[in-house]
């Protein structure tokens, strides 16, 4: 891959283990891109452990130059609060998806929140189950069709998407960090990641980044399809930008 | 700060409970992970008591599966870590127990058992062998510490955290409710004066040196992609702990030598099978007492060659049959006649046992 004409691969990625296992198009790479650019801009990859659910995001087992620990779904927040309490010096990051992190293991991310732990949670939010084959996650959409919604997610009979952020923020404490990007503008979610990363390291509190991401795998769409729905559909529901911020300034 | 929690040796009278925060306390340990169940609570109490006194630390999480999962952190990142928890939090546990074994990650469990299934009672039982040796999903590479006094919680527990690290695999003590809430007494000593080395943890994560330039970054995973990959990983597993089961297995032998009849039982059980014992052979009647220390690795070779001399065997629990499982697991192939008495979540007094045994002559 030459430098130079190809867009750089992050210094903190593992080149051995690209090109990834992601399916083309897929949002986690992109998400995963933006961390390892945070990493490195930050010059934390000494320090990092980064820790990965069971779902898509498993895949990313390998992917970088930095401690990595995969576990169970739901159970990567707890796996990090763990490693941060016993060894403080660390940095930790919880990468999961939105089944990991807003079904099974939602009563870990709330109680982390509501602890305020020292921990940086990275939750890429596809609107449906990845791995297992696109069904209905806490996260679709109302009327979106899953292979558990076949008709639509209709809100009476299987209730209304989770908005993470909103949830976290209002349960989470000063000195939290708590976030929404999308893969639909990376520079942005590159710099909520890295805030929330500075927000660790400051030993402020709990720093969460929801990443909006594509599954076109599951979802059947071509790349303008996938696209549109990132940006229009997604982003209409979930509003980006900064939803809590110690001390002042907030974009979005 | 005291450095250490024990100088030399002490005379006390405590419940187990309270046993096992000092064992740890003895042991190194550096952090606890827990979540209020009974009867392990007071663990929880005794050791928010006494560890910031020693820079000990403790989080009390939002359950058990999270409990399991922090400890597994904590010794990823190279402390000394442990969680105690007793009947639905151990099956909560489970979950993360299976991540331990699957990574060879030396987590310490002490398990409190009380009566099952679900939540049943909250006082006594030794329902939760099965669950202890077999839970989560895999082989069961576990070691598990039945302990049956005050004494041995204490010499077990500091016993646990060398054996995990030794040999990384998951381990447990195995007590029970009655362990935990009586007083006994006991000697609590600090274990390095009486010349037992304490094993070194070591991190798993966060190591120095920037990982892909100084060193190779730790990948950990648990899930595997082909079953190739995963049968090698297991038979690895598996292999190991075959090597080293025959350094781990523990029993005790009471008056076994010229026995016509063994009462095996274990935990607290195997007191009242000791009981039974001095009374029965009062009467004449050859009996003796056999009982496994560990149940996970089973003292298998030893208790066969037991078995195969004897008229009879008896096992005894307080639970339906999960000892009998291992026992008749272990002595596959010899036709020694097995009788039992089972009290699932019942205690077991000596006159029961003389009963049952002069009834079986
Ligand atoms: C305890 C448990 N239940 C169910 C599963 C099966 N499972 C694997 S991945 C997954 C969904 C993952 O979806 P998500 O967390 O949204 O991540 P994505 O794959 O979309 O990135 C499920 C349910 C599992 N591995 N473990
Ligand atoms: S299934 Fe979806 S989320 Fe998973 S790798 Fe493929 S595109 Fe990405």
């Amino acid at each position: 891959m030459g430098a130079g004409i190809n867009p750089q691969m992050p210094r903190s990625w593992r080149t051995d283990t690209k090109p990834h296992k992601f399916c083309p198009g897929c949002g986690h790479g992109l998400v995963l891109k933006a961390l390892g650019q945070a990493i490195d801009e930050l010059d934390i990859q000494g320090k990092v452990v980064f820790g990965c659910d069971i779902g898509c995001s498993l895949l990313a087992w390998d992917f970088f130059n930095v401690d990595t620990v995969q576990t169970h779904h739901g159970r990567t927040t707890p796996v990090l609060v763990g490693i941060k309490r016993a060894n403080p010096e660390l940095i930790g990051i919880a990468y999961m998806g939105d089944g990991g992190g807003y079904a099974i293991g939602s009563q870990h991310l709330v109680n982390a929140a509501a602890r305020n732990d020292k921990v940086t949670v990275i939750l890429v939010n596809n609107t449906n189950y990845g791995m297992t084959g696109g069904q209905m996650a806490p996260t679709t959409l109302p009327g979106q069709k899953t292979e558990t919604t076949p008709y639509g997610r209709d809100v009476e009979e299987a209730g209304y998407p989770t908005k993470g952020p909103e949830m976290v923020a209002a349960i989470a404490h000063e000195g939290a960090y708590v976030a929404r990007g999308s893969i639909a503008n990376l520079r942005q979610l590159k710099k909520f990641i890295k805030r929330a990363l500075e927000n660790q390291i400051a030993g402020n509190g709990f720093s969460f980044v929801e990443a909006l991401s594509a599954c076109p795998t599951n979802w059947r769409t071509n790349a303008a399809e996938t696209w549109a729905f990132v940006e229009d559909q997604m982003g209409k529901y979930f509003p980006i930008g900064e939803f809590k911020v110690p001390g002042e300034k907030k974009e979005g | 700060m005291a450095d250490k929690p024990i100088q030399g040796e002490k005379k006390v009278f405590m419940t187990g409970n309270e046993v096992v925060a000092w064992a740890a306390l003895a042991a190194g340990a550096e952090i606890m992970y827990g979540y209020p169940i009974t009867p392990q609570n007071e663990i929880m109490h005794y050791w928010t008591r006494l560890a910031p006194k020693y820079g000990r630390k403790f989080l009390q999480t939002e359950d058990e599966i999270s409990a399991g999962f922090t400890t597994v952190g904590g010794v990823l990142a190279g402390r000394k870590a442990f969680t105690a928890t007793a009947g639905p939090g151990n099956t909560l546990m489970q979950e993360a127990m299976s991540m331990a074994e699957m990574m060879r990650i030396p987590t310490v469990l002490v398990v409190t058992q009380r009566g099952g299934p679900s939540t049943a009672t909250v006082i006594y039982s030794q329902q939760e062998v099965t669950m202890t040796c077999y839970g989560g999903n895999g082989e069961g590479l576990r070691i598990v510490y039945s302990t049956a006094s005050h004494q041995e919680l204490f010499d077990y527990t500091i016993k646990a955290f060398n054996t995990a690290w030794k040999y990384r695999f998951p381990t447990f003590i195995l007590g029970d409710g009655y362990q935990s809430k009586m007083r006994e007494s006991l000697t609590i000593y600090d274990p390095e004066a009486k010349g037992i080395e304490l094993i070194p943890a070591e991190a798993y994560v966060g190591k120095s040196g920037i990982p892909g330039i100084d060193r190779d970054p730790a990948h950990l995973r648990n899930t595997y992609n082909l079953e190739d990959e995963l049968y090698e990983v297991v038979k690895g597993h598996v292999a190991a702990y075959q090597r080293v089961a025959p350094e781990i297995v523990e029993y005790k032998e009471y008056d076994t030598d010229d026995a016509e009849i063994i009462v095996v039982a274990h935990g607290v059980v195997s007191r009242a099978a000791q009981g039974a014992i001095k009374v029965l052979r009062q009467e004449g009647i050859k009996a003796g007492h056999f009982r496994p220390v560990t149940l996970r690795p089973f003292p298998v070779e030893q208790l066969r060659k037991k078995a195969d001399k004897v008229q009879k065997l008896l096992i005894v629990e307080s639970a339906e049959g999960q000892l009998k499982r291992l026992v008749t697991d272990a002595l596959y192939g010899i036709t020694t006649p097995i009788e039992t008495l089972l009290k699932p979540g019942e205690g077991v007094t000596v006159e029961e046992i003389v009963e049952k045994v002069r009834k079986l002559d």
